[in-house]
């Protein structure tokens, strides 16, 4: 559980907040099996090393997916829970191989106090600061 | 090249058969545990009571879980070839351990697009889940690019 405390209302939100990065432990082959069985994306990309090598990737590859629910944990952790996220986008930026360790940040970009949104734009990295997804979130607080 | 001109063109507005599927708190836990979120509240009713949810929520990428009948079958993919370019959900509520679902999939929009790395067909994916008063929970929408 994160032990950060989550925003409780949108006065305390401020354009150009950061939310606390999140750094997750390095991707794992039994990660994407994990993944592959929870979310029903069986592409054998994602665990099938020669069919990967014959699409000419170094190696299995992350579902993109599993990089955007780090995004979504970032998010929901940070607004106080799922039922606060109104809105989650990515775009996909680069591979993810096992043993990528992923930290995802955010800012927020936009504030409508009257309507109770907040606007997020959301990064996901690599050590090397290879950007692997960006995206943004609608936040109702 | 145009729109039109995508492989995939043909099959705008094609939507597969619905699909009804229950939302199990098993299932929920499966999916917390592989993107390793370890918040309580989606393995533990009393910390999502606690949290202020009725059931046990499901994280909000837990919708990608909730597969429509694939609006594709019949169109030649070769997976290899295939990028998920972008990913979007617009969520009316999280989704909660026994929720029953209905679960529609639409092949959106289609497009091309000349790149570094050749040309590209892109296809959009929109799935679309009601739950039993006909109220829509979330919007998904994929964005697919297939490498020629």
């Amino acid at each position: 559980m994160s032990q950060r405390q989550p925003i409780r209302s949108i006065a305390e939100v401020r354009v150009g907040d950061l939310l606390p990065s999140l750094e997750k432990a390095p991707i794992t082959t039994t990660q994407l099996v994990q993944y592959a069985g929870a979310s029903g994306d069986f592409n054998r990309i994602h665990y099938d090393e020669p069919f990967a090598k014959e699409g000419g990737f170094p190696s299995v590859i992350a579902h993109g997916m599993l990089s955007m629910a780090f995004f979504g944990q970032l998010v929901a952790d940070w607004a106080g829970g799922p039922a606060h996220v109104a809105r989650l986008a990515t775009r996909f930026k680069a591979v993810t191989l096992p043993g990528d360790r992923i930290t995802v940040g955010g800012e927020v970009v936009a504030r409508d106090e009257a309507a109770g949104t907040v606007e997020l734009k959301l990064v996901a990295k690599k050590p090397d600061g290879t950007v692997t997804l960006e995206g943004s979130a609608t936040v109702r607080l | 090249m145009t729109a039109a001109d995508s492989r995939f063109a043909p099959y705008v507005g094609r939507e597969s058969a619905p699909v009804v599927l229950d939302v199990e708190r098993g299932h929920i836990r499966r999916f917390a545990e592989a993107v390793g979120d370890t918040n309580p509240i989606y393995v533990d009713e009393a910390a999502a009571r606690a949290a202020g949810h009725p059931r046990i929520p499901a994280p909000p990428t837990f919708a990608i879980a909730l597969r429509a009948n694939d609006p594709r079958g019949g169109i030649d993919i070769d997976w290899r070839k295939l990028l998920h370019g972008e990913q979007e959900f617009v969520f009316t509520r999280p989704l909660y351990a026994g929720d029953r679902l209905t679960i529609v999939g639409r092949i959106a929009a289609a497009d091309v697009k000349e790149t570094k790395s050749g040309i590209m067909d892109v296809m959009v994916l929109e799935t679309v889940a009601t739950d039993g008063d006909g109220t829509r929970v979330f919007t998904a929408r994929s964005t697919v690019l297939v490498r020629r």
